[in-house]
Formats: C-alpha cells, sequence, structure tokens
C-alpha cells in the first residue's frame, strides 16, 4: 500500500463539547416583515451551530409571535431610502412610497423573493427555530401596552416575562438587538 | 486536497475533512464516516444520507436543513436528534459532500 502520500486521518473537529455553554440572546423589537428576518436567521444559525438561543419580542416584534398578527407582517418603502427596485441599482422613489397600495405590493413581492429563496414565512421559521430547541420569551411590557396575554401568543413561547427575567436568564450570553 | 485515509479508504478530503470528490464515497465509507464523530447509523439516519447524495447529484449543492425537511421529509426536530448539536454539518459530512452553503 502506499501509504507515503496519505495524511494521517482528518476528521471534521465538530467541537461538541467547546460549543458547550456559549449562548445567544437575540431581542427582536420590529415588526415589519424585512426586520423580523434578520433575527430568525441568525438564530437558526446558531442553533445549527449547536448555540444555546433564546429570543425575546419587544415592542414592534410583538407581533412575531401574536397568532392573529404573525401571518401578516408588513413591508414598507416609505423612509428606506436604501430601497432599490428589484434586481436594479435604481432607488424606489420615496415620494411614491406613501402612495396606497404601495406597502401591500412591496410587502407581497417580498414574500415572493423570501419564498423563492426556500426561506420560510415568519411563522413557519419559527417553528423550524423552535424545533430545533430555540427559546422563545415575549416582553411583559409588551404584552401590557397590548393589552394581550399569553392566550393571544403562539403556544411554544415559554413565558411573559420581564426586561430583568430576560437579562437574568440570558447571564454570559452574547447579545444581539433588532 | 490532502488525500487521507480512513480504516482502509483512501478519500480526498478538504482541510477540515470534508470528502471532496462525490464518486470516492460508498455505503461502506459512510458508516466509517459516522463512526468517527460518535455515531451508529440507523435506518433514519440513512434516510437523510440517501436524500442528500441524491438532492446533491440533482442541485449540484449540500441540502440545508431546512431543505431536509421540506424536500426530504425528516423534521428539524428529527435531524437534530439523529445528529446532535450540527445537523448541518453532520448530515453533509457522513452523506460526503460539502458543507451546506445556504443560510436557511
Amino acid at each position: 500500500m502506499t501509504t507515503t502520500e496519505t495524511a494521517p486521518a482528518i476528521v471534521p473537529s465538530f467541537d461538541d463539547d467547546v460549543g458547550t455553554g456559549r449562548k445567544l440572546a437575540i431581542i427582536c423589537s420590529k415588526g415589519n416583515l424585512d426586520m423580523a428576518y434578520p433575527g430568525l436567521v441568525l438564530a437558526n444559525a446558531a442553533l445549527g451551530e449547536g448555540v444555546e438561543t433564546h429570543l425575546f419580542f419587544t415592542f414592534w416584534g410583538f407581533d412575531m409571535i401574536t397568532t392573529s398578527r404573525m401571518h401578516d407582517l408588513q413591508f414598507s418603502p416609505a423612509g428606506n431610502a436604501a430601497m432599490h427596485l428589484p434586481g436594479r441599482d435604481a432607488h424606489f422613489p420615496q415620494a411614491l412610497a406613501p402612495l396606497p397600495g404601495v406597502t401591500g405590493m412591496a410587502t407581497h413581492m417580498l414574500k415572493k423573493q423570501i419564498a423563492e429563496l426556500g426561506v420560510p414565512e415568519v411563522p413557519d421559521f419559527l417553528d423550524q427555530i423552535v424545533a430545533a430547541g430555540g427559546h422563545l420569551w415575549a416582553c411583559r411590557m409588551s404584552a401590557d401596552l397590548n393589552k394581550l396575554t399569553e392566550a393571544d401568543l403562539r403556544d411554544d413561547v415559554e413565558a411573559i416575562i420581564s426586561a430583568s427575567d430576560f437579562i437574568e436568564k440570558t447571564d454570559g450570553a452574547q447579545l444581539i438587538f433588532i | 486536497m490532502p488525500i487521507t485515509e480512513l480504516d482502509g479508504h483512501r478519500i480526498h478530503v478538504d482541510d477540515e475533512g470534508f470528502l471532496t470528490e462525490y464518486a470516492e464515497w460508498d455505503d461502506d465509507l459512510a458508516a466509517v464516516l459516522a463512526r468517527q464523530i460518535g455515531i451508529d447509523l440507523t435506518d433514519e439516519h440513512w434516510k437523510v444520507i440517501r436524500f442528500l447524495r441524491q438532492d446533491f447529484a440533482e442541485k449540484g449543492e449540500t441540502a440545508t436543513t431546512r431543505r431536509v425537511q421540506t424536500v426530504g421529509g425528516v423534521p428539524v426536530k428529527e435531524q437534530f436528534a439523529l445528529f446532535p448539536k450540527k445537523p448541518g454539518k453532520k448530515m453533509a459530512y457522513v452523506a460526503g459532500l460539502p458543507k451546506p452553503h445556504g443560510c436557511v
């Protein structure tokens, strides 16, 4: 056997034990369709790397877990100067952004583009995150502001908790605010 | 690309140890690769591996955990049970494919 040019067995280091203890906390404070995704994509990626992940839904981000609203997040080009026409460098004219129907059209287009990438809609994405072991927490103040209770939220939201409780639960975690 | 030897199989791998030659993989090697990362293959594992191999042959890229659920029919929760902690990478490794590149 010609072993001279053969390297010793190379096996990926999945660092199963090294990853233990790493925690990620993601605060989702936005309820626009486009701003719902960054937290979900990061949470999903972190879980896939074996990182304990907690999401805290607060203010407008509360809509992401409110069953009557979570299917209906909207995307508007209004106030978003970075918005381009799809696939082009031209900007979407801000003067047109507030016109009736524009938000609906932009939402429809964004949902279509996201679906084409094989990325799930927000409720479905949260299903996947929970299946992967992610933890969902709802903000007490947001619940009170919206006059909502746990009955109004996804069943897999673990609890409505105060900001202090969340800080306590995520002791030692890396934190992302969106 | 280094050539490495695992249990009598001479294989081309990348720097991390993922196979780089689709054709060098076979069922026997899959069991060897799985043992390297502490997994004994069951029928459930094989369902995932067969899907990944076939999907790669058709699409030219490694399926993500999302795709293994929606197209391959194996729920994400089960993938985590079968390939603990890092299912995306571990499934790809055992199936002799590159790491998945998709974000979701």
